[in-house]
């Protein structure tokens, strides 16, 4: 089995219990999402070694690091991985430089892939090496924090929610690190939040979590897309695409983004054409017309199928699963249009996005 | 020079007493004061006590005891003849394993206080980063802890200076070997020499005085927040 991260856990300690079986894609963000006390801050520790669950199992990409079956326990400092935490928890005893070299000259020679200064130049730390940690502010703490994790050539990449401690301008500074990590990096990340925006913009693969179990283990656009699940999202509900600039209207200053059954403009952030890039589309920005609607100021107008109905968060609307070519999508609409357009499982309808954000 | 030869002697041994004693400290004090402040035992509550009766019980009833149990019908005096070294009361030996008794508390509480206020992230974070368990003590715990170690150097040698009690019942006051400052004062005032004691009890205070400025200034805890 290569490429495939097998964890199986289970943990009890008064009044919460983790019990979990997953198996998760070997590469790329996956993100373990859920409400605090869901139990993925603890399915991270288990991973790292940091939370002993005495009869677990722990495979990645081929190297058991845990398996009860044949009392096998690595402790975590022989675990090859790196590990971000909310608070960068920097040694404030050693300067940045110093902070880096910890953990990289302990690891072999022969084991080191990621260089010191590539891990610097990525996270764009290069001067703030003489820096102890009190002196720097929240978000070059993270990014030294995420760094330094980098220098032991680690074979995965746990991350315990490294924005929930910043403001959102910090999180602006980091997220595009974040995904430079994942394009440049042949590391799977495992990417604890709870914050929807984060996934949505970092994950390709997602486990929602929830009392500590895994309610759902999938890619990330099919998973968001599903009506069973009580992804409590509220008025986050929606997907994410993955689509791909096809061309730019400079007079108007817009994109359109092409992706597996249609092409939504977006407003042109200066992305090259031909430049992957993610699309959201939020369930409450959808409606649905049974004829195309012209004279509308509504641009995005996608021709679909409805494919089920759902119950929402309130009692007046519904939760509309669509299919739009291979793509699926979410609208959120009330119950009573719904039920005066005759909407049920089959129904062509013109989905109109209100809405689209282009993330990354 | 305003001090005589038996006040330099004395002099020289109380330093020699208290270096060796803080020294001994140092080493056995950091394993009880880690097991102090990481042990979810039963036994932390009656280990902390017994570590601190130094503090409140007179120094003459610990004397008493020690010389007791060093004595030649004690457990410990049996251990020492036993072995061909004879008894510990009246040598300096003697009054080196009592003074080790006496300033314990001094050298274990800051050390545990320091121990205790490193967050255990610190250590998580070591692990993540390979470093051992005993790699991580060295390389992360000892440097964070060092303002505690450096407040009990400070302070279990500066009270080792200052026992009288116990080295009255221990070692009693035989020049060279267990006269220190404290008793030379003490006999100083019995013989109504008193310029003598002045001065010797004035550098007394003069190096109080100092040890303690040095601690409160150089101690990084105390500037920052």
């Amino acid at each position: 089995m290569n490429s495939v991260i097998h964890a199986r856990f289970k943990l009890d300690y008064g009044g919460f219990s983790l019990d979990v079986d997953l198996e998760l894609p070997g590469r790329g963000v996956t993100a373990l999402f859920g409400p605090s006390g869901s139990g993925k801050t603890s399915l991270l520790r288990c991973i790292a070694g940091l939370a002993h669950a005495p009869d677990g199992f722990l495979q990645i990409n081929g190297s058991v690091w845990q398996d009860h079956t044949k009392r096998i326990y690595l402790p975590t400092y022989q675990r090859p991985l790196g590990y971000v935490f909310q608070e960068a928890s920097l040694f404030p005893h050693l300067d940045v430089r110093r902070n880096l070299e910890y953990g990289m000259k302990r690891v072999p020679v022969s084991e080191r892939r990621i260089a010191l200064d590539h891990a610097i130049e990525l996270l764009g730390i290069g001067a703030l090496l003489a820096q102890k940690p009190d002196t720097l502010s929240g978000g070059e703490r993270q990014r030294v924090g995420i760094a330094r994790a980098l220098t032991v050539s680690p074979k995965i990449l746990l991350m315990d929610e490294p924005l929930a401690a910043l403001d959102l301008a910090r999180k602006q500074e980091i997220l595009p690190f974040l995904e430079r990590l994942h394009d440049e990096l042949e590391i799977p990340i495992l990417y604890v939040s709870h914050a929807p925006d984060e996934v949505a913009r970092l994950a390709n693969h997602i486990v929602v979590m929830d009392g500590g179990r895994a309610l759902a283990n999938g890619p990330l656009g099919e998973t968001l897309a599903r009506l069973d699940l009580p992804i409590r999202l509220g008025e986050d509900a929606g997907v994410v695409i993955d689509a791909c600039v096809g061309t730019r209207d400079a007079a108007w200053h817009l994109l359109r983004a092409d992706f597996d059954g249609g092409q939504v403009w977006v407003r042109d952030m200066g992305t090259p054409i031909g430049a992957p890039v993610r699309v959201r589309i939020l369930a409450r920005d959808v409606s649905l017309a049974l004829v195309r609607p012209d004279q509308t100021s509504i641009l995005n107008q996608l021709a679909g199928t409805v494919v089920a109905l759902a119950d929402d968060t309130h009692p007046s609307l519904v939760l509309v699963r669509l299919q739009v070519g291979n793509t699926p999508l979410l609208a959120r609409v009330t119950r009573l249009s719904a039920h005066l357009l005759g909407l049920q499982p089959g129904t062509a309808v013109w989905v109109q996005v209100k809405s689209v954000a282009l993330l990354g | 020079m305003i001090f005589n030869n038996p006040d330099l002697a004395a002099i020289w041994l109380t330093i020699k007493l208290a270096t060796l004693t803080t020294a001994i400290l140092i080493v056995i004090g950091t394993p009880i004061a880690w097991w102090l402040a990481h042990t979810r035992s039963w036994w932390k509550g009656p280990a902390g006590a017994l570590v601190a009766m130094p503090i409140v019980l007179p120094p003459t009833v610990l004397g008493f005891y020690l010389l007791v149990a060093m004595g030649p019908d004690g457990p410990v005096g049996h251990f020492t003849q036993s072995l061909g070294l004879g008894l510990l009361p009246f040598t300096f030996g003697g009054l080196v394993i009592a003074s080790v008794f006496y300033s314990l508390p001094f050298v274990v509480q800051p050390i545990q206080n320091a121990f205790e206020a490193i967050s255990e992230r610190h250590a998580e974070a070591a692990a993540t980063l390979r470093a051992s368990p005993l790699d991580t003590f060295f390389t992360v715990m000892l440097p964070l802890a060092k303002p505690g170690y450096l407040t009990a150097m400070v302070m279990g040698f500066a009270h080792t200076v200052g026992e009288f009690g116990v080295v009255l019942m221990i070692g009693g006051n035989i020049p060279n070997k267990t006269r220190v400052v404290s008793v030379q004062i003490y006999d100083h005032v019995e013989a109504m020499e008193y310029m003598h004691a002045h001065t010797l009890a004035a550098s007394m205070v003069i190096f109080s005085f100092l040890v303690l400025l040095g601690l409160y200034t150089l101690n990084p805890t105390g500037r920052r927040k």
